[in-house]
């Protein structure tokens, strides 16, 4: 859990935050919310926000805590206009400006008071109950969420053109220390996903040979991702990559412990590109 | 806000793991110069004729392509453009003017690239 948490601390990642949930995972999400969300702007925001979740610009932890708290927020009935007007500009001081009020809510929340007491006559929607029955799970029953993974944010690659012929994949180093796995390992893969191949320049990046954009990169990342870090069992990302015995590599899980092997990676048929007319001279 | 781990599964489903290696069918993409590029179809068994498979190929997706022989990964079918996505559906079709009963599993192939 700890592990998770160092995961998704953000500030110091350039910027845009992705999550490279598997899109299996992603659609269940969507479509768990579509069904919830009748008549609940709010619940479509977040997911509108999941959706281009690649794309969205600036702060995305803060971005998504914003969310969690308004959806808090609009359980307490009116108010939400004043905020409304603040969370444009000054998230922080927003979530400030809110945390006691969300406190108490939480409060009364958690204990079944207020409109919660069961002997309350005001309605209850089936979005506030859903509301209320992810907050108590959240806060009881972390690990059930699914929030482990949700969290697992790396920064998205950042790719850029070099001449005609090359692209540099320049956050590599960061990325792969995020996962905790070796650059090599991780640019193994990709060349051999990618059927190129490529060098280390001076400052750390990698040069592959051939045009690649961010989102390919991206989705063969995700591919890795699901390959060779999140845990089978838990889906915990917080997992090791080791040699063990008889030359086969285990993912090792430091949140629940199970352990798998894990392929070799191997670069498969390669054909002859662009090389013939010189090999013929 | 999907509740992942309360799905039924398996704790030894996947111990059998990935690898001991089955005998996938793998779909490949090259990039060629520009915005050319070249899809590879490597590890068909023995059952199949890849000249035939080829031929289909050709014909289904207008396109040229060949037949390599690998020292290391035997016959490979190459074919220009990117067909992956077709290959795929093409190899698990049952239908009688694709694969007809010899249709692949979904599972045992694996697209690769971007
Ligand atoms: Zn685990």
């Amino acid at each position: 859990m700890a592990e998770t948490e160092e995961l998704v601390i953000l500030p110091s990642a350039p910027k845009k935050a992705v999550t490279f949930d598997d899109e299996e995972n992603v659609d269940a999400t969507n479509t768990q919310e579509a069904a919830a969300d009748e008549g609940d702007g709010l619940l479509d925001l977040k997911k509108k926000k999941k959706k281009s979740s690649a794309a969205v610009g600036s702060d995305g932890l803060l971005d998504l805590k914003k969310k969690k708290k308004k959806k808090v927020e609009a359980k307490a009935e009116d108010e939400s206009t004043e905020d409304k007007k603040a969370d444009g500009d000054a998230p922080s001081e927003e979530v400030a400006a809110t945390s006691s009020e969300v406190q108490f809510d939480a409060d009364e929340l958690a204990n079944g008071t207020g409109v919660w007491n069961s002997a309350a006559t005001s309605d209850l929607t089936y979005p506030l109950l859903l509301s209320r029955f992810f907050t108590l799970l959240k806060s009881q029953h972390p690990d059930l969420t699914g929030d482990g993974r949700r969290n697992y944010k790396i920064p998205p690659p950042q790719v850029m053109r070099e001449g005609n012929k090359k692209s540099i994949f320049a956050n590599i180093s960061d990325i792969c220390k995020r996962m905790k796995r070796s650059d090599e390992h991780v640019t193994a893969f990709l060349f051999a996903e990618l059927g190129t191949s490529g060098s280390v320049d001076g400052a750390k990046r990698l040069v592959i040979r051939g045009k690649f954009q961010q989102k390919q990169l991206e989705n063969v990342l995700r591919r890795y991702i699901l390959e060779y870090v999140t845990c089978r069992t838990c889906k915990s990302p917080d997992t090791d990559l080791k040699k063990g015995e008889n030359r086969l590599f285990f993912v090792t899980c430091n949140s629940c412990g199970s352990r798998r092997s894990v392929a070799a990676i191997k670069t498969g048929f390669q054909a002859t590109v662009g090389k013939r007319r010189r090999q013929k001279v | 806000m999907s509740i992942e781990n309360l799905k039924v599964n398996d704790p030894f489903a996947d111990d059998v793991g990935d690898t001991q290696p089955k005998n996938y069918v793998h779909i490949r993409i090259q990039q060629r110069n520009g915005r050319k590029t070249l899809t590879t179809v490597q590890g068909l068994s023995k059952d199949f004729s890849p000249k035939a498979l080829l031929k289909a190929f050709k014909k289904e997706y207008a396109c040229n392509g060949t037949v390599i022989i690998d020292p290391d990964m035997g016959e490979v079918i190459q074919l220009q453009g990117d067909h992956r996505t077709k290959v795929m559906d093409f190899l698990t079709d049952k239908d009688k003017s694709k694969m007809g009963k010899y249709a692949l599993q979904k599972d045992h192939i694996k697209i690769h690239g971007f």
